[in-house]
């Protein structure tokens, strides 16, 4: 990279040519406040015009987000001229925005409210006509409030950069432009896979989960017997909602503070990521020794699962057929645990802390009930277990840790723990399969091809004189190269492994927000790399366990041996298998 | 996409395969289709997203960012009135405001006879002729609001024959 001369408050600089004004001045330690600029350009249209500096040779003052650095150039970013710009630029905004910031749930998290603070954006300075709005409500995973956006971009390009989809795009003209699906949709009639991605990239209120807690906390008013099982990604970025630094793993306090809540119990869901891989491993070898339907693909991921029935119909029988883990333990809490332990079924409601907000709309599936009951009652985000905490005067951080429950299941592995990250589920799935094929333990567990955040990640496996060949893929971008694969016949894969959100759970649409702004002591490439921290607490939780292998957990065992009998026996079919239906991608 | 006739289905291809060796072949796709049948809905969109990879989301916001383009099909004429900078201080808006009233649509409309869709263009770059109007590509220069009535006449005479 050759490099430039500039001046930034005529302070000189040598940085790179091509870069714009923006991330020049933040490698010389200057923070410009901008709003629609996001991680390395993934958005940057200059749209907001709160970036605005004033830089030598330019034409009036520049969005330093999109203009690019020259040499000799002189950047100012503190004179009157530019600090009244920025500020009437945030007031602008603010003139078209609802701004009832008590009730907003984006609130403390706000980064339009943050550059007004900076700015020092006055009330009410600009009013006048206000863009009609639409509020979308429909969906149980994602609400779209277009009183709140402020037309920056982000969500458009992470729905297109993470999926290849676009299922949002700017609709109309000038003052009348909203961000929508087409046609204004509700996502409940347009293909979108609900992963909420989008959410975790809007910078405002204008995309938010659907909140449960109101559920939950009636559950507890009507007196039921209410568990709550956690995911995996979750105890490795919980602590972000607390100031921790990110990628601390806090399960102990994480267990504290839900059993402070008041939930019955507190179970993992690694215990039935256990039981999945069972079930998973069991139906692959199935499907390679009786000529099934191959490559057969992992399930655990609604986002992925909506995107299949929606855009590969053709395709729904390469998906195993089981349901994904969080589910697996609801039918397994109501219709075994709750009889061992003289819990009427109807009495119990299971609460899931998930990282995503795609499991909100697959709990509502009718596929995943067992005698009309449904698997899983609620689903809270990490988010929303963060606020729960909040309001209820826990100071997490000061929190001693607790062990989750496993009186009778709940013990996991630490195959099901990787569950949490892209090429987890694979690498569970085939501890546990090269033992059932080979009746020997992998000398080595770590199964490090399918590690790291390469797009699609492939490996083979001799097991047993078997050539195993796998796949692994995380967004839905680099889903399709292996599903157009299948699609043309040319697919030469066993068994493939996608999880709907780039990097898999841990950075699931329900995760902490990962805003810089608001990250203080975290290092300017954290969003480089968050993912991989988070990743590393659960791989180092995985390390930490004795039993690494789904197969030896003993509460799986007794499960088998007391009451499925065997995996993929009937038993095991009526309360931990589904079926999929194919969908429409815009219905009426 | 159930309710788009088999023959439609391949023209609609057709035309995205014309513009196949296009490094930006939205607009002319698009313009192709609205000078074809009249109208560009959403099925056809469809169709569009899928030939050429880009979003449905993304082809609607281009579809409803030009005023040439058209969601809803359009009359047997169309009389689009320049309301540009140099049409609108030439009287541009009593000109658009005489059609509504004679044809009893508003702009943006098509009358219930299917005869006449009435459009507000910004600049059809005529502004030596202003008001300009055109009907079906016919322009009619330096329009005055007495002439309306008989232009429309004219056309619904054409149409009685």
């Amino acid at each position: 990279m050759s490099k430039v001369n500039i001046k930034i408050e005529g302070i000189p600089f040598e940085v790179e040519a091509g870069q714009t004004i923006l991330e020049a001045a933040k490698a010389c330690g200057f923070e410009i406040p901008s709003l629609c600029a996001f991680n390395h350009g993934e958005c940057s249209k200059g749209s907001c015009r709160v970036c605005l500096v004033e830089a030598t040779g330019a034409r009036g003052l520049v969005a330093s987000c999109v203009y690019p650095v020259s040499e000799g150039m002189e950047i100012t970013i503190s004179s009157p001229k530019a600090t009244a710009a920025r500020r009437s630029s945030v007031e602008l905004l603010l003139s078209n925005h609802n701004k009832n910031c008590q009730q907003c749930e984006k609130n403390g998290k706000c980064e339009l409210l943050h550059v007004a603070k900076i700015t020092g954006a006055r009330d009410d300075m600009y009013q006048g006509a206000q863009t009609p709005t639409t509020l979308d409500r429909l969906t149980p995973s994602i609400v779209r409030d277009t009183s709140k956006c402020i037309l920056c971009g982000r969500c458009v390009e992470r729905c297109k950069n993470a999926h290849g989809l676009g299922i949002l795009g700017f609709e109309k003209r000038g003052f009348n432009t909203i961000v929508s699906p087409a046609e204004n949709r509700s996502f409940a009639n347009s293909p979108c896979i609900l992963c909420g991605q989008c959410v975790s990239v809007c910078p405002t209120g204008a995309l938010m989960e659907v909140s449960e807690i109101e559920k939950v906390d009636a559950a507890f008013k009507a007196g039921k017997y209410v568990v709550v099982q956690t995911a995996p990604a979750v105890r490795a970025a919980l602590g972000e909602e607390f100031d921790m630094p990110i990628g601390s793993l806090v399960t102990g306090k994480m267990v504290s503070a839900l059993k402070r809540l008041g939930f019955k119990k507190v179970f993992d869901t690694n215990f039935a990521a256990d039981l999945t891989i069972m079930e998973e491993a069991t139906e692959l070898l199935d499907r390679i020794n009786n000529g099934g339907v191959l490559p057969m693909i992992t399930s655990c991921s609604p986002g992925w699962v909506n995107y299949a029935e929606i855009n590969y119909g053709e395709l729904l029988p390469h998906l195993s057929s089981c349901k994904s883990p969080h589910e697996m333990f609801g039918a397994i809490l109501k219709n075994y645990y709750a009889e061992k332990n003289g819990i009427k079924p109807e009495d119990m409601f299971v609460v899931s802390i998930m990282p995503c907000t795609a499991k909100k709309y697959e709990k509502d599936r009718p596929e995943l009930s067992v005698n009309g009951l449904k698997d899983v009652d609620a689903v809270l985000t990490t988010r929303e277990l963060g606020k729960l905490i909040k309001r209820s005067g826990i100071n997490f951080t000061k929190l001693s840790d607790s062990e989750f429950d496993n009186d009778i299941v709940g013990e996991y592995s630490g195959a099901g723990v990787i569950f949490g990250t892209t090429g987890g589920v694979m690498e569970a799935a085939l501890r546990t399969a090269a033992y059932t094929l080979t009746g020997k333990e992998l000398e080595k567990v770590e199964l490090t091809e399918v590690r790291g955040f390469e797009g699609i990640k492939e490996a083979s496996y001799n097991l047993a004189g078997k050539e195993v060949r796998i796949a692994v893929a995380h967004g839905m971008k680099n889903a399709k190269v292996l599903l157009d694969q299948i699609k043309d016949g040319t697919s030469k894969y066993h068994f493939i492994e996608i999880m709907g959100c780039p990097g898999g759970c841990i950075a699931g649409g329900g995760q902490p927000y990962v805003k810089p702004c608001f990250l203080p002591n975290e290092g300017a490439d954290i969003l480089d790399t968050y993912k991989q921290k988070r990743a590393s607490a659960l791989y180092s939780e995985d390390e930490s366990k004795q039993i690494r292998v789904s197969h030896k957990n003993p509460q799986i065992i007794d499960l088998y041996k007391n009451f499925l009998g065997k995996p993929n026996s009937h038993k095991a079919h009526e309360l931990l298998h589904t079926t999929y239906v194919k969908r429409e991608k815009f219905t009426k | 996409m159930a309710h788009l006739q088999e023959n439609a289905v391949k023209k609609i291809v057709e035309i995205c395969d014309r513009y196949a060796q296009e490094r930006t072949p939205l607009m002319m796709i698009l313009s192709d289709i609205q000078k074809e049948y009249g109208y560009i809905p959403l099925e056809v969109q469809e169709i569009v997203s899928e030939k050429t990879g880009i979003s449905v989301a993304e082809i609607y916001g281009v579809v409803t960012f030009y005023s040439f383009f058209s969601l809803k099909p359009k009359g047997k004429y169309v009389i689009g009135c320049c309301l540009g900078t140099a049409c609108y201080v030439k009287g541009a808006q009593q000109v658009i405001d005489k059609f509504s009233e004679i044809i009893g649509i508003k702009p943006g409309e098509t009358s219930e006879d299917g005869l006449f869709t009435l459009d507000a263009l910004r600049c059809i770059g005529a502004c030596g002729i202003a008001p300009a109007v055109t009907i079906n590509g016919k322009v009619y220069p330096k329009l005055s609001v007495d002439q309306i009535p008989k232009i429309v006449e004219e056309y619904r005479a054409l149409e009685a024959n």
